[in-house]
């Protein structure tokens, strides 16, 4: 699905990612650990497209298909989405509105998604103006919804949401890299930045990545790599890169 | 089959659309009266609803003694030599009173209309007696085959106790065709006034500054502004609120967008009485290189009161823009409907149908983005 090679980037001139090599499989959802700072969401800006994210060096290669170069949307159209962790506000711009746009002529199925995440109440409300941390999360995975990415980068999805919203989040991303197919039959992806595994409990992860200083450190079994950090924080892994 | 209303036939089908995009019925549906005035000739009045009465100004002058009173009252005569030009015409225009407790469900609809390159002049006199609540809709609007003409318009709107008058104007004049409207409303106790107005064509210069006294207890005043200033076009549009009696309170809001032309949104609200409150919303987005200049002003008089402001000018983010193509809009959509978002306006206390609109006003130009 995805492969991520010799990966440099640049923002406001300064090198942030140095040399990432990645590489998700179909039907893998993979999971990106690593301390406040280190280049997470720099990492998946930088897939995406982002304007201010410019690659230096290396290679991203989308479905065969060489992107390295390819304009956001054209990347959104080739089948990546992403979870933003604080998507800008548009006042004026109603949800429902944006729905309507994403899905051309048939918003019957985002009123359906609308009504799972719980967010009929908010088609109707300005773009994440004034939304709570759990509502802009769900607005996110309502929107992907509508989107239907085959790879789906979600940028701490459980960060500031609460217990019930957890779940009903969880639940609606393990759907979106269709998590209830048999891997053989799996068509989708992920990729997730998680400080804590919460949302681990509502989709396995296939493999977990540290990256620290912009640099991937390790891969491994995502549960053993979070227990290591939640028992003695992320210390081992900067000094795992010093050694 | 449409009913045609008199006066209105024999436009040219540029003009009729013209008239439709300024939100005129040229059909009686929906419209529960209409007046009908070209360049200075009074081609149509009538009203349909009991409670309301619509007649031109200079006979409802002569059918009533004490509109005097009201005539040249709230806008003074020798302003400026636009008021001074008009008060040497005899009074074109039209004059409604909306009678104690009436409330018309389908607005009223008046169409100021210059076919030829001249000078119209309108003197307006709109009452809403106590508890009346009075919807009304101004198209402004000049042929397709008008050169250069001049509009001067005298509005004097007197919103009584408990009463609701709604104006809704939508220009769509020529590209030499300059527009000095002086208007000025009175609301008292309890009493709203919502002024909307939209002009998304090109005009040669429009200057005006409305003006609402809220002297009555617990008045409201809105104003909402949604302007296109396309090249070449100059907009000096102000909006002002006096907050005169306790308890009165204020909203003027604009939304304004220059694609090379000149725009000075002003906004002005005094605050000189107890426990009155007011707010400020003017931001606007050059996308072609024009100006907007943008002046707010917030005027308090004693510790008693609160008024804010907040005003932007620029372009679109760039975090906006990409934002929606992360969701696989183009660049030129996600402009596009971030624009649609930014001009949609929606009027608080206003009919469905009066917001359809505006609404349809601002789509009519979206094409243009
Ligand atoms: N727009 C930006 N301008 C300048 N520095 C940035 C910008 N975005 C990120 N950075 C820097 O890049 C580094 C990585 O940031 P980020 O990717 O947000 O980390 P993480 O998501 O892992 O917490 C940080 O040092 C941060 O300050
Ligand atoms: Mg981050």
């Amino acid at each position: 699905m995805l492969n991520v090679e010799n990966l440099h980037v640049e923002v406001d001139g300064k090198e942030v990612i140095h040399g990432v090599n990645l590489r998700i499989p179909v039907g893998e959802t993979h999971v990106l650990m690593g301390p406040n700072g280190s280049g997470k969401t720099t990492l998946l800006r930088s897939i995406m497209g982002f304007s201010n994210y410019t690659v230096t060096e290396g290679q991203i290669t989308f479905r065969g298909r060489d992107v390295t170069n390819l304009p956001l949307h054209q990347r959104a159209r080739y089948g990546m989405g992403l979870m933003f962790q604080r998507p800008p506000t548009i006042s004026g711009l109603k949800l429902g509105k944006l729905l309507d746009v994403m899905s051309g002529g048939n918003p019957t199925k985002a009123h359906e998604y609308a009504e799972m995440m719980n967010m009929n109440s908010f088609l109707d409300r300005d773009l994440n103006a004034n939304f709570s941390g759990g509502e802009i999360k769900r607005s996110e995975v309502l929107q992907l919804m509508v989107q239907q990415p085959d790879f789906v980068m979600l940028d701490e999805p459980e960060s500031g949401v609460d217990l019930e919203n957890i779940v009903l989040i969880g639940k609606a991303i393990a759907q979106l890299v269709e998590k209830e197919r048999h891997i053989v039959n799996r068509k989708k992806s992920g990729l997730i930045i998680t400080h804590t595994g919460f949302i681990l409990d509502y989709l396995e992860a296939d493999t977990g990545h540290m990256l620290c200083n912009g640099e991937i450190r390790c891969h491994g079994n995502p549960r053993e790599i979070l227990k290591v950090i939640k028992e003695r924080g992320y210390q081992e892994c900067i000094e795992c890169a010093i050694i | 089959m449409r009913n045609h209303i008199d006066g209105f036939e024999g436009l040219s089908p540029e003009d009729a659309e013209r008239l439709e995009q300024s939100g005129i019925a040229l059909s009686s549906e929906n419209r529960c009266g209409s007046f009908f005035q070209t360049d200075q000739d009074i081609r149509h009045t009538s009203c349909s609803y009991e409670g309301i009465e619509m007649l031109p100004t200079a006979e409802a002058l002569k059918k009533y003694d004490w509109l005097k009173d009201y005539y040249w009252n709230l806008v003074d005569k020798d302003k400026d030599e636009y008021t001074r030009y008009v008060a040497a015409q005899e009074p074109r225009g039209f004059t409604i009173i909306a009678k104690k407790g009436s409330k018309n469900i389908f607005p009223l609809q008046t169409c100021l209309f210059m076919a030829t390159d001249d000078i119209q002049t309108v003197h307006n006199i709109i009452i809403a007696e106590e508890g009346a609540e009075l919807h009304l809709i101004t198209g402004c609007v000049s042929s397709h085959s008008v050169g250069q003409g001049s509009h001067y318009g005298i509005t004097e709107l007197y919103v009584g106790k408990d009463a609701l008058i709604s104006t809704t104007m939508i220009h769509t004049w020529g590209e030499n065709v300059t527009v000095v409207p002086r208007s000025s409303a009175r609301v008292e106790e309890n009493g709203t006034f919502l002024s909307n107005y939209i002009s998304m064509k090109p005009v040669k210069r429009v200057q005006m500054y409305p003006e609402a006294r809220l002297t009555g207890e617990n008045a409201i005043a809105r104003f909402s502004s949604v302007i296109l200033a396309p090249k070449g076009s100059e907009l000096d549009l102000g909006q002002r609120a006096i907050l005169e009696a306790k308890g009165s309170s204020a909203e003027l809001l604009s939304r304004v967008i220059t694609r090379g032309g000149t725009v000075i949104s002003r906004s002005h609200i005094i605050g000189m009485a107890e426990e009155t409150r007011g707010h400020i919303e003017c931001n606007g987005l050059i996308l072609e290189d024009g100006i907007i200049h943008a002046i707010p002003e917030i005027e308090g008089r004693l510790t008693n009161t609160s008024l804010s402001h907040e005003a932007s000018v620029g372009k679109i983010a760039q975090d906006e823009i990409e934002y929606l193509m992360a969701r696989g809009l183009s660049e030129e959509e996600a402009t596009a409907t971030i624009i649609r978002g930014f001009l949609d306006v929606k009027i608080q206390g206003l009919p469905e149908s009066l917001q359809r609109q505006i609404d349809a006003a601002i789509d009519a130009a979206e094409d243009g983005f």
